[in-house]
């Protein structure tokens, strides 16, 4: 039984949908769904990773360091807003982020 | 048979702790089942012979990122069990279009078939003769330099954003003004008085 690319994409799905589900189910809390955003972005640099692999070819990994820098960045503004939100208005509930509705 | 193992090993904890992540009341727990996650997601990095980025995965964003996660989790004094309600209401929906989403991709990586040719043509020199972290910075500062730059860049504005969201100074502390007791001069800062004798200062 060998393991091949299909296994790992076969993952990666996995993980994605799972993420794709938090922020359905989790659409309150802003946290579980900045979290659900790391995996979805988790299972794509395991796609590429695993291209990378199968296909013998480096730039998939290079891609995956960029999606890497870019999930990093993505995160700490995401949680300075989120401090921020908090200061102002003491809840991080997600249906209360309405200030901007007119 | 033994990689047979330990992929699956990998895999159904990396998705099991996912579904943790998603599906407990406590988000101090979520964050760290999602490292659970990670580790586990290097490991199917470390199989598939990316073992740089299977560290950088693990030192910089287990340790710095989901770090500042926990940080931020434990900071927010939130009542985390009222944002949990509407998990069950929200169900029915998120369970069909995840389902369907899982479907419609497994059935496409099921079916996935490369190009003979394009494995024949493989530019990544063979394990044995180079490490995989020689050969990524063989060509990461080289091929891609510009594509390194960019990140750095990216790095810099998000820390400056960051840094730019979350100062803030209070109103009424007393801070030290530096630019203005450097800026004092003698003129208006020393005063001569002529005091005749017996008299004093009023």
């Amino acid at each position: 039984m060998t393991i091949g690319l299909s296994h790992y994409l076969t993952v990666a799905a996995i993980l994605f949908t799972l993420g794709i589900l938090g922020i359905f189910l989790n659409r309150k809390n802003v946290i579980v769904i900045l979290m659900s955003i790391e995996l979805m972005l988790l299972a794509v640099n395991l796609n590429l990773v695993a291209f990378s692999a199968f296909h013998a070819d480096l730039v998939g990994q290079i891609f995956a360091m960029i999606v890497l820098t870019v999930a990093a960045a993505e995160a700490a503004i995401g949680l300075a807003i989120v401090v921020v939100y908090f200061r102002n208005r003491g809840t991080i509930d997600v249906a209360e982020i309405d200030l901007l509705k007119g | 048979m033994l990689s047979a193992l330990f992929f699956y090993l990998f895999a159904i904890v990396c998705v099991g702790a996912a579904f943790m992540v998603i599906a407990v009341r406590n988000p101090v727990h979520a964050v760290l089942f999602l490292i659970l996650s990670f580790f586990n997601a290097a490991g199917l990095f470390v199989m598939l012979g990316a073992e740089f980025l299977a560290m950088i995965l693990i030192v910089v964003y287990v340790g710095a990122v989901l770090v500042l996660f926990l940080f931020v989790v434990m900071m927010l004094d939130v009542d985390f069990a009222v944002l949990k309600a509407g998990f069950l209401k929200y169900l029915p929906v998120g369970a069909t279009v995840g389902l369907l989403l899982l479907v419609e991709l497994v059935l496409i990586v099921g079916a996935w078939i490369t190009a003979p040719e394009v494995t024949a043509q493989a530019p990544m020199p063979p394990a044995a003769d180079i490490s995989n972290t020689e050969a990524l910075g063989m060509i990461l500062y080289t091929r891609y330099v510009y594509l390194f730059e960019a990140a750095g860049l990216i790095l810099l504005v998000a820390m400056i954003g960051a840094i730019v969201l979350t100062l803030h100074h209070k109103r009424d502390v007393r801070r030290q003004h530096v630019a203005e007791q450097v800026g004092r001069t003698r003129a208006e800062s020393v005063e001569l008085v002529e005091v005749e004798s017996g008299r004093g200062l009023s």
